[in-house]
């Protein structure tokens, strides 16, 4: 019996669902207690809740919603909006980054003055800005833009910069042998040196651009996954928090999956740990 | 030979004249490390030169010099009666380690040269093409260099190298991390190919059998540092040759206990510095 059970590759998927089904039995057992389900939730009711967001058609009173489970289909415009400054900040970061980490990694001068800056703009707790970017860029979804191309830009540069500065010297004199002029060579050589780089960031960034919009619509916002995150907390509607943190999980991880996929697509020349060489 | 043009200077494809390089770490008010000091190196169109010389000994340097990728302390380069500016853009350059870019296929590798001259995308193709075919690597143009073996990496670069048809090749101690079969394979192909094209060869080397095998002339550079030549050896082997079949000749064994009469005395200085320098 045991010999089945024992934690193996092939029954792996088993205890991730598993340990999934416990953890959510538990709670739910917890929240029984109406004292305790005032603060943990029910997992049901956020079960519900992300119904309702997503599905147009709702169920009459049943055993589990007494009340019955209504489905507004109402999440799309604030997720859409959330999702929009998390691309946008996205892209302006990442596009930013590598413009400004080429730029600093091929100029030492420009990089020696512009150093110390860097350094203090790089350690500054950046979502203090977000204050400063709601005044500049009002309540609009420009402000969380902002904020989050702030904490994206800099986890692209630092890493260009690092790129730049670790291209193999041998391939650079290679390059610089077989007759490549300046423009050349950042076309061919740093460029795709630094996007190895970038791409290892990229996992890391597209969090925080997401991190980014939610705590800028949490500060101050009219629309987006943060607001309705911060008109439940209103109400101490504890399941619509954690509704909300389920959703924004689950569209991280479906960003972090398209990076992924990119990554393999235009990175296919790595050599990937566990590949054998195929001759 | 009785060819009047042999006196003229131009004659020599490459020509090192008093170089010296010293090397002075940014900080260090010292008299910086002398690498090379006081060097004078020709090599004639179509010659195939070989430099031996013990590790560490500045033979790198005297090829990076030549190559226009680092300028020399004083001296003069020339590359067929000009003097030398920048990179040397007469020269292709192999080097001893990886040197392929990793994001490109083999095919692109080779044709890079090709497009950074402007040439036509497809037209780059196709050369790049033939080329890997002469190196016997039609099959593998779109593979990525970690997909190649060693071996095939350095067909690969000897490729690129060639491809822009060079007048003066410069090879960096090429084959010293292939395994012996493999090594011998391509030696002979260069040579073949070298045969076919005769361009300028400045060959560097530590292994003594290499070089008579595969030199019109092979040069001895004193243990670093201020390394200087020691003497200089006409290897007068009648070709083509066949660096496996070569080392068995008597000739061959007479010529290799001459020269390394005098690099042996020049080695063991250099593993004593090294010593020293641990």
């Amino acid at each position: 019996m045991w010999s089945v059970l024992k934690p193996s590759d092939k029954n792996l998927r088993v205890w991730q669902v598993g340990m999934l089904v416990v953890f959510l039995g538990l709670w739910q057992l917890a929240s029984r207690d109406q004292q305790l389900a005032f603060f943990l939730g029910e997992p049901v009711k956020v079960a519900g809740r992300v119904w309702s967001w997503f599905m147009p058609f709702g169920f009459g009173p049943s055993l589990l919603f007494p009340d019955g489970l209504p489905g507004n289909a109402d999440i799309y415009l604030h997720l859409g909006t959330t999702l929009l400054e998390t691309v946008l900040a996205f892209g302006i970061g990442t596009v930013l980054g590598l413009a400004c980490g080429l730029w600093l990694a091929l100029a030492p001068m420009a990089s020696a003055i512009m150093d110390p800056y860097i350094k203090a703009a790089n350690s500054m707790p950046r979502v203090i800005l977000a204050p400063i970017f709601a005044m500049w860029f009002g309540l609009g979804i420009w402000s969380k833009v902002a904020l989050a191309v702030t904490l994206v830009f800099f986890i692209v540069f630092f890493n260009v910069y690092q790129g730049v500065k670790e291209v193999s010297p041998v391939v650079l004199a290679n390059a610089r042998m077989l007759g490549a002029n300046q423009r050349q060579l950042l076309r061919t050589v740093y460029l795709p040196s630094a996007t190895s780089w970038v791409f290892s960031s990229l996992h890391t960034s597209v969090g925080l651009a997401f991190v980014g919009a939610v705590v800028g619509e949490y500060l101050g916002s009219a629309r987006g996954v943060g607001y309705l995150i911060l008109q439940a907390e209103g109400t101490f509607d504890v399941n619509t928090v954690f509704a909300g943190i389920v959703v924004l999980t689950a569209f991280a991880l479906v960003l972090d999956g398209i990076v992924g996929r990119i990554e393999r697509k235009l990175m296919k020349w790595q050599p990937r740990t566990g590949e054998t060489e195929k001759l | 030979m009785t060819d009047p043009a042999e006196n003229h200077a131009s004659n020599y494809a490459l020509e090192l004249l008093d170089i010296s390089c010293t090397f002075r770490s940014p900080g260090d008010a010292g008299p910086g490390y002398t690498a090379v000091g006081e060097t004078t190196l020709c090599i004639r169109a179509g010659e195939f030169v070989s430099v031996v010389g013990p590790t560490g000994c500045g033979k790198s340097t005297l090829l990076n010099i030549g190559a226009g990728l680092l300028p020399p302390t004083s001296g003069t380069v020339k590359v067929f009666g000009q003097p030398l500016a920048g990179i040397n853009t007469r020269a292709g350059y192999m080097f001893q380690t990886e040197a392929l870019m990793p994001w490109r296929s083999a095919i692109d590798n080779v044709m890079v040269g090709l497009q950074y001259r402007g040439v036509s995308d497809a037209e780059a193709r196709a050369q790049a093409q033939a080329w890997l075919e002469r190196v016997g690597l039609s099959g593998f143009g779109d593979r990525y260099p970690h997909q190649l073996s060693g071996g095939m990496r350095k067909r690969t670069a000897l490729a690129q190298v060639l491809a822009l048809d060079p007048d003066i090749i410069l090879m960096d101690e090429p084959f010293s991390a292939l395994d012996i079969q493999t090594r011998q394979l391509m030696e002979n192909e260069v040579l073949d190919l070298w045969a076919a094209k005769k361009k300028a060869v400045l060959f560097i080397t530590h292994d003594l059998d290499e070089a008579i095998a595969m030199s019109d002339r092979v040069v001895v550079l004193s243990a670093g540092p201020a390394t200087v030549p020691m003497g200089e050896f006409v290897i007068d082997l009648p070709r083509p040759r066949n660096v496996a079949e070569v080392r068995t000749q008597p000739r061959f064994i007479e010529l290799h206990a001459q020269i390394w009469d005098v690099l042996r005395d020049e080695v063991l200085k250099g593993y004593a510095q090294q010593l020293r320098k641990v």
